[in-house]
């Protein structure tokens, strides 16, 4: 008896959380299929696809949407890159200031993101690097590589220093061992790391809008905001929510794709027991 | 295959401990050499600084006469098996066994002909496709010599490659890894703690104690003539008896018996010396089935059981002895001798396992005096020079 109560119990909770978090998602997505966005109510009037229509023939918000895929993946690759050679040296070798290192990232991390503005946009507007991708790419790795770090040197702890030697007296030099052994091994790492930057870089958006001023590399959720719909006059609100479904799409299909993944316990079996 | 060589090899940490002080061996082309030591003796670390995981603090490791201390384990072309087996657990039992082939860019078709003929010697062909973790330790293991032997390295070392599986299954596996070897004639270096394994499997055994090598002869050269107390102690199962004595009037006097002296032994020099003598189990017999000519070279005594191990094939009793006080200095300085907390004053004895031997129960038994080793107390080495322990 007690054990189904229990039941019926966490059954209700979930969905109580499930209707929190989704019900500000359903309401956009509602509001992007209204045909008139200033009447109220919860469900359409009458239900249409034109803002999605009006949304993609706008190329102010194709350019956007490119720079962001760009932008985010560019930053992902290399961020993810480093951060994997980088935490194999923090997980693998001895080094003087290791921890200094270490923590010196950790406090990059802390850093309110605002307080770099103002410098940066002086910096980018001097070097030339303000309005491009790279003004943007730069800062989403100083940003995501900590983190990145963190979480990789962790995984690359797990792994039995074994697994290398045995490599290595396998005949594999010590790139050969890195890629072919301990890269596959931290795979499950790999992808978090991965997602979390990527999520990073595509959700922004203080640098966003504060580091771009046209079409050639301002990222969509700062568009958004420059979004003013078919006429001036008129309110754009069921446009921009179109707009920011289509922005949401990637990252909720990302999520499915590699949840797997990330849960995976690749290490296991590797030794005895 | 090759032959190596180590020329006073020395490992020394930061710390200034030392794990292998001054090491000199060479393995022949073809011989199964065994690394036999306690745990923390530095035969690890002797193996892996042949294979090139350690680095060398002084001297040498040459692979057929060539120099390799300065080689990464990569170059150096030996294969081995670790003590947990280190499997790839992202590669299938396949791509295991044919990863070194991999690495060296061999043609697919070699690739599964290595493979398929590791498989098949080791009785593996089923599992190929299974990851390490679906598979038994023995299977494991099995796996981890696949990787081994797919290609032709110059000399296989073992790292204590049975410690982490069951008795029955170690015993088959020390089988199969001795017909292995023959088979193969690979040259190999097999590391163990155990000293069934060195005594079986060997051809030479190298005996380690705190890193320095105190004996590398064969398994019988061991057994019957140990260079010091040390490896007396540590070869044979059950271990050496050992019993502080003295020699007065050309006898021996042990704490339990007066046994005549053992050849090889000047009685007129060593008069009124203080020796240790050591005993294996099987010297000891009940006195009632040794004919009265083979009873002189030796000395009978009564003694009452402690503890009686029946083992089928073997049975064992412990037989306390009286030692008075004033002597047990001696036994506590053989006891560090031998790495051990502490020794008693008793006597493991082997018996016959047809006899119903009972706990408690007073018996006659008889020590043949000319197996009977001698050491010297100060320096551990042998008095008898081997002599003794000879089988007649």
């Amino acid at each position: 008896m007690s054990r189904a109560r229990a039941r019926i119990g966490w059954t209700l909770a979930g969905l109580a959380v499930v209707v929190y978090t989704l019900f500000p998602l359903v309401w956009i997505l509602m509001l992007s299929l209204k045909v008139d966005a200033v009447t109220p109510g919860f469900l359409p009037h009458d239900w249409t696809l034109g803002n999605y229509a009006t949304v993609f023939d706008s190329g102010f918000f194709l350019s956007a949407l490119r720079n962001s895929i760009g932008v985010s993946l560019i930053a992902t690759l290399l961020s993810v890159a480093l951060a994997t050679a980088a935490a194999y040296a923090v997980a693998r070798l001895r080094f003087i200031g290791k921890r200094l290192v270490l923590w010196t990232a950790l406090v990059i991390v802390m850093f309110p993101t605002i307080s770099l503005i103002p410098p940066l946009f002086d910096m980018w507007r001097v070097i030339g690097l303000y309005d491009t991708w790279a003004g943007l790419i730069i800062p989403y790795m100083s940003f995501t590589l900590p983190l990145s770090i963190w979480t990789l040197a962790a995984f690359f702890r797990e792994i039995p220093w074994e697994m290398e030697q045995a490599a290595q007296v396998d005949g594999a030099t010590p790139w050969q061992a890195f890629r072919r052994v301990i890269v596959p091994l931290a795979s499950p790492g790999i992808f978090t790391a991965t997602i979390l930057t990527f999520f990073f870089a595509w959700n922004d958006f203080v640098f966003g809008i504060s580091l771009t001023a046209s079409d050639a590399a301002r990222p969509a959720p700062a568009a958004l905001a420059f979004f003013t719909g078919e006429s001036f006059f008129e309110q754009p609100a069921a446009q921009i929510a179109a707009a920011s479904i289509v922005v949401t799409i990637p990252v909720v299909v990302l999520v499915l794709l590699f949840q797997r993944r990330i849960v995976a316990g690749l290490t296991s079996g590797a030794v005895k027991g | 295959m090759a032959c190596i060589e180590l020329d006073r090899l020395v490992k020394r940490y930061a710390d200034g401990s030392v794990a292998v002080d001054d090491v000199t061996l060479e393995i022949a082309d073809g011989e199964l050499m065994i690394l036999v030591g306690p745990s923390g003796c530095g035969k690890s670390t002797l193996l892996r600084m042949i294979v090139g995981l350690e680095d060398i603090t002084s001297g040498e490791v040459r692979i057929d006469g060539e120099r390799v201390n300065d080689k990464p384990p990569h170059e150096r072309d030996l294969a081995m098996v670790f003590q947990n087996y280190a499997l790839y657990p992202h590669l299938n039992v396949y791509e295991n066994i044919a990863f070194p082939l991999r690495l060296r860019k061999t043609p697919e078709h070699e690739v599964r002909t290595a493979v398929q003929r590791a498989a098949e010697m080791l009785e593996l062909a089923e599992h190929l496709p299974r990851r390490p973790a679906q598979l038994s330790g023995g299977q494991r293991q099995r796996v981890a010599m696949g990787r081994a032997i797919v290609r032709d390295a110059k000399a296989f070392l073992f790292d204590e490659p049975l410690s982490n599986l069951d008795a029955r299954l170690r015993a088959q596996m020390r089988a199969e890894i001795a017909r292995m070897q023959r088979r193969l004639g690979a040259t190999t270096v097999y590391v163990t703690h155990d000293q069934t394994e060195a005594m079986t499997l060997g051809d030479r055994v190298a005996v380690l104690r705190a890193g320095v090598l105190q004996q590398y002869a064969t398994p019988r050269e061991l057994y019957e003539q140990p260079a010091n107390l040390f490896v007396a102690g540590f070869i044979g199962a059950p271990t050496m008896n050992f019993a502080p004595a003295h020699i007065e009037d050309g006898e021996l006097r042990l704490p339990f018996a007066r046994t005549p002296l053992p050849p090889g032994i000047d009685a007129a020099n060593m008069h009124g010396r203080q020796v240790v003598a050591g005993i294996r189990p099987t010297s000891f017999e009940e006195a009632q089935f040794v004919d009265a000519g083979k009873q002189r070279c030796g000395a009978t005594f009564t003694a009452e059981v402690d503890l009686v191990e029946w083992l089928g094939s073997d049975q064992y009793a412990y037989i306390p002895y009286a030692l008075p006080h004033t002597r047990r200095a001696e036994l506590d300085a053989l006891a560090a001798w031998l790495d051990r907390e502490t020794l008693q004053p008793q006597l493991i004895v082997s018996l016959d396992p047809a006899r119903r031997v009972a706990e408690g129960a007073t018996m006659r038994l008889w020590v043949d005096g000319s197996q009977i080793h001698l050491f010297d107390p100060k320096t551990g080495k042998p008095l008898t020079n081997g002599a003794a322990g000879k089988s007649s």
